[in-house]
């Protein structure tokens, strides 16, 4: 019966009118998988597009939800319906608030991610306090996320905009590649009137391009068109005075440039424009189609004109894409090819027409091809359109016949012979052919008419054939403007459409009333009495405009006494010579529309349209631009750059740095601008100075949010999180770093299997002079490194200790200071198990303090502490916090190898609490990675008193590597170390303060028993910790 | 700048919409739906529809529409690469994009899409890092979904988003490592009555699927690179290094991508690996018509021809056709007036042929223009541009990884005229 009730209970679900009851019962029982299958069906319900706004009590109820696929769910479902219910939306903004603190900066992102999205005015004060704290955030991903919430305040309250405008100037000063696109996104949409926020950014801009995400890619490209319409002059004036010469002028010093400037007769393009030119280029690769797109659009907006053909390639090749690419590469190209015939004339085969493209492609292919059609090509194109006018697609067909047209009016040469093949057409089968070639003909035979009298008699006999209105309206025209040539048919035709009058299309109509009074006026003997019946008819005519126009030509020609004046006039009102029409393309003077833009596409500005300034008649001062140059960072990257370009060991900085730039100017091209990796490189390496280095550039640097409170010590545990902020946290020295690094890259990277014994030197070379520990990480360089690494190993190096990120970091916090003891004040600790940059001897610990009273508290510090030699790096004092907020800060403790506890006071303005921090003895680690040779040696060195072991017994199917190496993590901070043998698990570590090495082996000896071994020389950590990880894996 | 996304089928049912700000009423699809009906193929809509207020931007792919709703402008491009995108997500993670899978995955398709987009601009479209976050469904998984009442959502911290290379997952492990190309070259031509050739050219791809743990950094090179005309990378590839040294230097992304993509140019160097001998008459007088058309093997460097195929729109007046095929088998449908050939491999001892009548409906003209024929076909073993892979190295890791190219040729939109 089982079966049976499921069916029912699945019949109530989908058909009763109650469903929804169901599944407010399910939201609101208390079993997590009730919960998350009724969030699916909402979920699922909101997809389909119905309503399912009456859940919205029951579904913000789990907005706190631990389980992550029932909160995004839930998050999915408050952001569609929060508008709707504004007031039950509130009931969820603690929770992101919370969430805003998070250590996780993930967490901190997506909850700023939800809470920006709640479309609910009246927390727009709170949301803008989250977007800016979130953009002076430790982490990039959370700052991206802010610039994102820029844009959703300001469309929810524009009044906004002044603030958003000072977190978009911060925002644009952001190094990191992730947020670049996001913020230019956003000042796109809230302020791009303000150009003046663009200068100091503009070279960052240019050379982070090729790194940023594709989309923000296209953002930029955009943006940097408009900003530099209105700082550069224009380079169409004179062309090719820029040579490489040029190009040197931006690296050097800004006297001299603006010397140059002056001097400057001839064009010179300004440094920062060829700039942007030559870092937009690569691009041209990419795979996003809207990337090279934008690429195109730039060059042609601002490249000199001899430059703008290197991008017509890239275009012919997108038309390889999918239909609707072809569709607006296609429009693109037809705007350009109107003015630049030669830039696609070589390219003009990939425009022939396919029986298989959709009309809209064809139609475009056809006007392209028209526009490129030359003397010298003009027979290959007739010939291919004489193809085309077969084709089966009528509509088509008919295009054909008016590119043909514009091809006989554009080029004099085959006017004679298309006119002819036109003339043949018309004795085609197909209607809309014959009616287009009349209509074509016509035009053509406006254009020279003396010669064609043949080709109207011509017309006038298929006249009785023809069917389609436009086509009998163009010959009845014909026959009346050129009716002095046809004098013996003219009449013939019009006593013809005399009988038919009553049943012609309007336009017909006209054209008879038009040919009757034309023919009244040379030759009236014959058609008076025509022409007086066709007035008739027409005055009595349902339309008005036929009884109008009547009346019009019948007081013009048969005028009455009183109103004779106009008619002495009426030969030359009517038989006026009339210009030949022009045929010429639709996408004429598209380009006032900027390229690539919607508005291009459909012809007509669409909202939020940003107009492309004329060039300036002279440049605007061109030193807005300038950056100060933050003294380069001394770092170990370059100097080993340096050694390997063979010149070991020399260590004074600006020598080298000069010597850099002579090799930039030698031009080893691929050395100036970067590509993708070399780039990702420098940012992706975390170097981690050791000891008395603690990180000289975070004290230089002046970005306010590394040092303004103690949070310095990467409140995230995630490796790659501290990647990229140390990238960010990087000097204006950057630019000047890659490029040594990429060279060097690529002489390492071909070299060094050959060079063993020259990269031996190198690596000594950096380790004496700047005792780096570089994590592993997930970089090009580092790879490199590691695999040099390794390489030397044999040669009997002393290695260095590397560094590396936490293998696993526990979530488990410990209470610090509970908020009973603490009169409201509750605090929290736990190990992020990052390495302290206050002092590479302490462990960092990460405090999360909240208010649980009602009232503010006030100066939260740290007081008296002991031992009292004790070594603490406090937080910097908190001023005030207030009533349910939270706060997290770090501080670091120097536990001097050992587990006692450190004991410190946590005092307010008005009290003073004893608390205690007392470390498990995995935290006092570091993770250091090896490889299993070292860890062998380094272990033949520890041995005796040195080494602690133990048998210990556990679960069989825990015996894989994943389980052992998951609780050896939870228990100690250690790094794994690659094994050769299944069953041996290594991890290394070293101790915070002494910097002592600690091995642990766990080998597996079938029969669910295990041998720990640990070796180090702190013989009393070793057996603590040995004691621990027995515990940890015997559990396991 | 993505204000909505709607998923409508051939038949005009808009089955999922998705909405990245305020809601936008369907009832803006009614413009187009009209624009649908008016066009005679699916593929004939317009890309682009200006409304009143906004602005649609549609994408047809796999039986689908794919259309969003603009408010302010954007480059269409960027709208369209991202529908795309969406497609190809689809594809990836369920095998197939079609209504069917959509609507059997409806949560998991908004969730995706939830996270592909924030405020309408693009978030997270790497599939590696999608993976990451929310894992494809696999049957054992849904099993086990099932029993234990886990889920498909990620709950590890997700690193692909916040590291420099976006595009691989850290952390990957293989017990095999392999790392396999194939290097695919499609001919691109129209050749006319007389078998002369119109427009030729090659476009080529080099798919990969690479499954190698840890951070692999490889270098691929070619014996002869400047063969290439054009080329575009996946982003992971280093540009100064082809630039400089003509090879593909790159850390891959875990699993399939492509590559790169290059097109061949010089038209006499393209070789047409067949040629196609046909005829196709109507009589003046009488409603009848013949067609024949053989197809033998021209250029093919020696390999064997597969998988052809022959592809004809006959003229809307056909009433019928009786033909005979010497060689595989045709199938003719009245509706859509399709005949398609399907040949297989071709035999130079004995060439195929396919030939008979084909009879008007009564009256009708005699068709003006000839069908145009379409070819397909594939070779195995063979790049026709003559591209040849010259090794492929790998850095960063000790591992040895099993390597494999493979090479393949096929017929892209080749088309003869009749």
């Amino acid at each position: 019966s089982l079966p049976n009730s499921l069916c029912i209970v699945h019949f109530l679900i989908s058909f009763s009118p109650s469903r929804n009851e169901d599944l407010k019962e399910m939201l609101e029982s208390n079993k997590e998988s009730l919960k998350l299958e009724a969030m699916k069906r909402v979920v699922g319900l909101i997809a389909k597009g119905k309503n399912a706004s009456e859940l919205f009590p029951a579904v913000v109820k789990n907005v706190a939800s631990k389980n992550i696929e029932l909160k995004k769910l839930v998050y999915v479902y408050l952001v569609r319906y929060a508008e709707e219910q504004q007031d039950l939306a509130l009931l969820s903004i603690s929770t992101f608030q919370r969430a805003l603190k998070d250590p996780n900066q993930l967490i901190r992102a997506s909850a700023l991610r939800v809470l920006s999205s709640i479309r609910v005015p009246i927390i727009v004060p709170i949301m803008m306090l989250a977007i800016k704290e979130a953009a002076s955030d430790m982490s990039p991903y959370v700052r991206k996320t802010s610039a994102h919430a820029i844009q959703k305040l300001y469309s929810l309250d524009q009044d906004q905009k002044e603030l958003l405008i000072e977190v978009i100037e911060k925002l644009l000063k952001d190094k990191s590649t992730l947020v670049a696109g996001s913020v230019v996104m956003a000042f796109e949409e809230v302020c791009p009137d303000r150009i003046d926020l663009i200068h100091k950014n503009y070279r960052k801009l240019c050379n982070l391009l090729v790194d940023v995400e594709e989309w923000g890619q296209v953002v930029i490209i955009s943006m940097l068109t408009r900003y530099a319409r209105t700082q550069f002059t224009s380079p169409w004036k004179e062309d090719g005075v820029f040579d490489e010469h040029n190009e040197r002028a931006f690296y050097e010093s800004d006297e001299e440039k603006t010397r140059d400037e002056t001097e400057a007769k001839p064009y010179m393009m300004d440094p920062d424009h060829r700039l942007l030119l030559r870092n937009t280029k690569p691009l041209l690769q990419s795979r996003n189609t809207a990337v090279v797109m934008s690429v195109a659009q730039l060059y042609w907006h601002l490249a000199p004109k001899n430059e703008v053909s290197i991008v017509t390639k890239s275009l012919v090749r997108l038309l390889r894409s999918h239909r609707e690419v072809q569709y607006i590469v296609l429009q693109n190209i037809a705007t350009m090819s109107i003015q630049r015939k030669g830039m696609f004339e070589p390219y003009m085969k990939s425009f022939y027409v396919r029986s298989t493209d959709a009309t809209h492609i064809k139609s475009l292919k056809l006007e392209i091809l028209t526009s490129l059609a030359n003397e010298a090509n003009i027979s290959t194109i007739l010939r291919e359109f004489q193809t085309y006018v077969k084709s089966q697609d009528k509509q088509f067909a008919a295009g054909t016949i008016q590119a043909i047209g514009r091809c006989a009016t554009n080029i004099s040469e085959v006017t004679d012979t298309c006119l002819n093949g036109l003339v043949l057409l018309l004795s085609n089968r197909d209607e809309t052919v014959v009616a287009e070639s009349v209509v074509v003909i016509r035009k053509l035979l406006q254009i020279q008419p003396t010669q064609h009298s043949d080709i109207i008699k011509h017309m006038a006999k298929l006249f009785d054939n023809i069917t389609v209105p436009m086509a009998r309206a163009s010959i009845l025209w014909l026959m009346g403007e050129y009716c002095e040539r046809v004098p013996k048919i003219a009449p013939d035709v019009l006593r013809k459409m005399a009988k038919s009058f009553t049943s012609e299309e309007d336009i017909v109509k006209l054209q008879t009333v038009n040919l009757a009074a034309k023919l009244y006026l040379t030759n009236s003997k014959q058609t008076k009495l025509l022409t007086q019946y066709i007035l008739n008819l027409g005055k009595y005519d349902q339309n008005y405009d036929i009884r109008d126009r009547t009346r019009f030509i019948r007081q013009l020609i048969v005028p009455n006494d009183k109103n004779g004046a106009l008619s002495k006039y009426a030969h030359r009102i009517l038989l006026a010579p009339k210009p030949a029409p022009v045929l010429e393309s639709a996408y004429k003077d598209r380009d006032r529309y900027q390229l690539g833009t919607l508005s291009h596409t459909i012809n007509t500005k669409a909202s939020g349209y940003l107009e492309l300034s004329d060039w300036p008649a002279v440049a605007p001062d061109q030193s807005v631009r300038n950056v100060e140059v933050i003294e380069p960072v001394k770092e170990w990257a370059p100097s080993l750059g340096k050694t390997v370009k063979s010149k070991p060991a020399k260590s004074s900085d600006d020598k080298f740095y000069s010597d850099s730039g002579e090799e930039e100017e030698k031009g080893s091209g691929s050395s100036s601008s970067e590509d993708g990796s070399s780039s990702s490189s420098s940012e992706g390496v975390l170097h981690i100075l050791q000891n008395e280095r603690v990180c000289p550039e975070s004290g230089s640097d002046a970005e306010s949010h590394v040092q303004k409170n103690s949070s310095q010590t990467s409140e995230e545990s995630d490796k790659s999180s501290s990647q990229s902020e140390k990238s960010s946290s990087e000097s204006d020295s950057e630019k000047k770093e890659r490029k040594t690094k990429t060279p060097l890259q690529k002489k390492t990277s071909w070299t060094y299997v050959t060079k063993q014994q020259h990269t031996k030197t190198i690596f000594v070379n950096v380790i004496n002079q700047h005792s780096v520990l570089q994590t592993f990480s997930y970089s090009h360089w580092s790879t490199l490194c590691v695999s040099l690494f390794t390489q030397l190993c044999p040669l009997s190096l002393a290695f260095p200790l590397q560094l590396s990120g936490p293998a696993f970091v526990p979530e488990k916090s410990h209470d610090l200071l509970h908020r009973m003891t603490g009169k409201g004040l509750s605090a929290q600790y736990q190990f992020p198990r990052q390495p302290c940059l206050y002092q590479p001897t302490m462990v960092s610990v990460q405090i999360s303090l909240t208010n649980t009273t009602d009232h503010p508290l006030e100066q939260i510090h740290i007081g008296d502490r002991s031992p009292t030699g004790l070594n603490i790096h406090c937080f910097n004092t908190i001023e005030c916090l207030e009533p349910e907020a939270s706060v997290t800060v770090f501080m670091g403790i120097d536990f001097n190898d050992s587990t006692q506890a450190a004991n410190f006071q946590l005092c307010t303005k008005e009290d003073h609490f004893s608390v205690s921090i007392q470390p498990a003895i995995g935290e006092l680690l570091l993770p250091i990675t090896m490889t299993e040779l070292d860890f062998r040696k380094e272990q033949g060195k520890l041995l005796g008193m040195n080494e602690s072991s133990a048998t210990i017994t556990m679960a069989a199917e825990n015996m894989t590597s994943q389980p052992i190496s998951r609780p050896v993590a939870t228990v100690a901070n250690l790094g794994m170390v690659p094994s050769s043998q299944d069953n041996v698990h290594r991890f290394a570590g070293k101790t915070a303060n002494s910097g002592a090495v600690v091995l642990v082996t766990v080998e597996l000896r079938g029969e669910s028993t295990a041998l720990i071994t640990i070796n180090t020389e702190k013989s009393v950590m070793g057996s603590m910790l040995l004691r621990d990880l027995k515990l940890a894996l015997a559990q396991a | 700048m993505i204000n909505s996304l709607f998923l409508i089928n051939p038949s005009g049912e808009i089955f999922l919409e998705k909405h990245w700000k305020s809601v936008v009423s369907r009832s803006v699809c009614d413009y187009f739906l009209e624009a649908k009906e008016k066009a005679l193929e699916p593929e004939d809509v317009p890309p682009v529809i200006h409304t009143p207020h906004h602005y649609l931007i549609s994408i047809y792919r796999d039986k689908l529409f794919f259309l969003s709703v603009i408010q302010t402008e954007v480059p269409p491009l960027f709208v369209i690469e991202f529908l795309h995108r969406v497609a190809e997500m689809i594809q990836d993670y369920f095998g197939e994009c079609s209504e069917t899978v959509v609507k059997d995955h409806m949560v998991m398709v908004y969730e995706l899409l939830e996270e592909m987009l924030d405020n309408g601009f693009p978030l997270a479209t790497e599939s590696n890092v999608l993976k990451e976050m929310i894992r494809p469904p696999t049957i054992l998984r849904s099993v086990v979904n099932t029993l234990t009442g886990t889920s498909n959502v990620g709950d590890t911290l997700l690193t692909g988003q916040l590291s420099t290379i976006p595009w691989r997952r850290a952390g990957v492990r293989y017990t095999n490592n392999e790392a396999y190309f194939d290097v695919v070259e499609e001919i691109d031509a129209i050749l006319d009555q007389s078998g002369t050739t119109v427009f030729a050219e090659i476009q080529g791809v080099v798919e990969a699927c690479v499954k190698l743990s840890g951070m692999p950094d490889l270098t691929l090179s070619f014996m002869n690179p400047r063969l290439l005309d054009d080329v575009s990378f996946h982003p992971c590839v280093r540009y100064k290094l082809w630039e400089s040294e003509r090879v593909l230097s790159f850390i891959p992304p875990d699993g399939n991508f492509t590559l790169m993509t290059y097109h061949v140019n010089a038209q006499n160097l393209v070789a047409i690996p067949v040629y196609v001998k046909q005829s196709i008459s109507f009589f003046e007088c009488g409603s009848d018509g013949r067609l024949d058309v053989t197809v033998g093997p021209k250029q093919t460097m020696g390999k064997t021809v597969e998988g052809v195929m022959v592809t004809v729109h006959l003229p809307k007046t056909i009433l019928s056709i009786n033909l005979t095929a010497t060689q595989g088998s045709y199938t003719y449908d009245n509706g859509t007036k399709l005949l398609v050939w399907d040949i297989g491999k071709l035999n130079p001892q004995k060439l195929p042929n396919l030939r008979g009548s084909l009879s008007l409906q009564a009256g009708a003209p005699k068709p003006e223009e000839n069908p145009s024929l379409n070819i397909d076909l594939k070779i195995q073993q063979l790049a026709i541009s003559g591209l040849k892979v010259n090794r492929l190295d790998m850095f960063g890791e000790k591992y040895k990884p099993f390597k494999g190219v493979k090479y393949i040729t096929k017929a892209g939109k080749f088309q003869v005229r009749t």
